[in-house]
């Protein structure tokens, strides 16, 4: 028998993901970092990865968000087939945005596409909530909250079959063009496959991925291309563009090759909470 | 090289920091982006000064109790002011802009007249530690990112000379190489 999980339990719950993934780089993502940095042979380059690591540390310690930028809250939520909910499970999740707003604090980022017209944190789509359906009871509630910068750097092309071989570059030459703009070293997000739209999805889910899942042979050979081109640190010059590139596939119509880049910058936030039912 | 810059800034102060160089900023930095800069630029009178001043590409996260607190002070991509920066330099006597990522087609309107500082993007946490007083808000009607507030700073940076005053751009020297990397690939 499932225990019934109430509308408050959602409530503190997104406000905990949210509070952590704001002020706590993952150990992975800080790990990586390090990791480069020893590695940097750019002295200007090392300024720029000393200092992001110094800023992570020091907001975790001071429990303060390292980014002015606090994103656009994307939430993945796993909810168990057998959960028990007698509430609005995605209005829940706006209703704990709001109030992290105000208590983390958040930056008001949400405006009207046109107007501009801020809306605080909470608007029509906003934050963008995603359900699976998983075996089991609890649910399970991920927050990405994704930086301004790093997303107008992504690109999406609908390939044709033929084209196969010109997706290694197109990944390559998009990476190029952001140059220092999505504050790298970046994570590459990519998503092949499925429609326009899920190939934009694969892609956010990609750059979601922990950096310490190991590669394959087409994601290593990618990132020692980008790795190559020398942008560097904040497009300073350097050895670290990208940390890592992560590719999801999906099986796509006969005639299409959807591809979707997404990037990540280096405050890859990301945290989770299960609540148990 | 490393140099520590007071604001108000002059001529002098910015023709010596070379590409590539490290700079630490005492005194004064506003925040202009996207909105500011078209304010600034279809104003005939502002109610701040901007002769020998340092801009800030930035949309704080401010919170107000009884005054106005910094909780996360970072720059922002500078790229998007690019097209108005020219004008801006023209109109009123900047002399740095501190932002992220570099600016596209800049570099004759900076030429013997303001330099480029770029701060370690998404580094708000201690950016904000660096800031010592919030001084004053203006335009505060553009929303809180959009306003330009007044910060008093001691030693914030560091800041890469992205940017300087004789026509070198590290960002371009950079995107030389990777445009002629790919090719290679």
């Amino acid at each position: 028998m499932s225990d019934v999980i109430v509308e408050n339990q959602v409530i503190k719950a997104v406000i905990q993901v949210l509070r952590q993934a704001e002020t706590e780089l993952p150990g992975d993502v800080l790990s990586a970092l390090k990791s480069v940095r020893d590695r940097e042979s750019n002295p200007i380059a090392r300024t720029q990865l000393s200092a992001i690591i110094k800023n992570a540390d020091f907001a975790k310690e001071n429990v303060i968000p390292m980014c002015q930028d606090t994103g656009v809250p994307v939430f993945f939520v796993d909810v168990g087939r057998e959960a028990m909910i007698n509430f609005d499970l995605e209005e829940a999740i706006r209703k704990g945005v709001a109030r992290a707003t105000e208590e983390i604090p958040l930056r008001p980022n949400a405006v009207h596409p046109l107007t501009r017209e801020n809306s605080g944190n909470v608007g029509v789509g906003f934050p963008d909530v995603n359900f699976d359906f998983v075996p089991g009871k609890n649910i399970k509630i991920t927050v990405m909250p994704k930086g301004g910068g790093a997303e107008n750097m992504s690109v999406l092309r609908m390939f044709t079959p033929s084209e196969v071989d010109d997706v290694k570059h197109f990944i390559i030459e998009t990476v190029k063009n952001a140059g220092g703009k999505p504050c790298p070293p970046i994570i590459v997000g990519v998503g092949i496959g499925g429609t326009f739209d899920k190939s934009a999805r694969l892609a956010k889910k990609a750059a979601l991925r922990r950096l310490d899942v190991p590669s394959d042979d087409l994601e290593q050979e990618l990132l020692e291309e980008i790795n190559s081109l020398g942008i560097g640190p904040m497009g300073l010059g350097g050895d670290t563009t990208a940390l890592k590139v992560n590719i999801e596939y999906a099986h796509c119509h006969v005639a299409s090759l959807p591809v979707a880049i997404n990037i990540q910058c280096w405050a890859a936030r990301r945290a989770s909470v299960t609540l148990e039912g | 090289m490393e140099h520590t810059l007071r604001t108000p800034l002059s001529k002098a102060d910015i023709i010596k920091p070379r590409a590539g160089d490290i700079v630490y900023l005492d005194g004064i930095i506003l925040t202009a982006r996207d909105t500011a800069h078209e304010r600034l630029l279809s104003s005939e009178k502002i109610p701040f000064d901007l002769s020998g001043a340092a801009i800030f590409h930035c949309g704080p996260l401010m919170r107000k109790n009884k005054k106005w607190t910094p909780i996360a002070v970072g720059p922002t991509t500078s790229a998007r002011m690019s097209k108005m920066t020219p004008e801006l330099l023209e109109k009123y006597g900047i002399r740095a802009i501190i932002g992220k990522g570099g600016m596209n087609g800049v570099v004759d309107a900076l030429y013997e007249k303001c330099i480029y500082l770029a701060y370690p993007g998404g580094c708000a946490a201690i950016a904000t530690d660096q800031i010592k007083r919030v001084k004053e808000v203006h335009w505060l009607d553009l929303g809180m990112p959009e306003a330009v507030w007044v910060f008093e700073v001691k030693q914030f940076g560091p800041l890469i000379v992205g940017i300087d005053a004789h026509g070198n751009d590290l960002y371009a020297e950079v995107e030389k190489r990777a445009n002629e990397q790919i090719k290679s690939l």
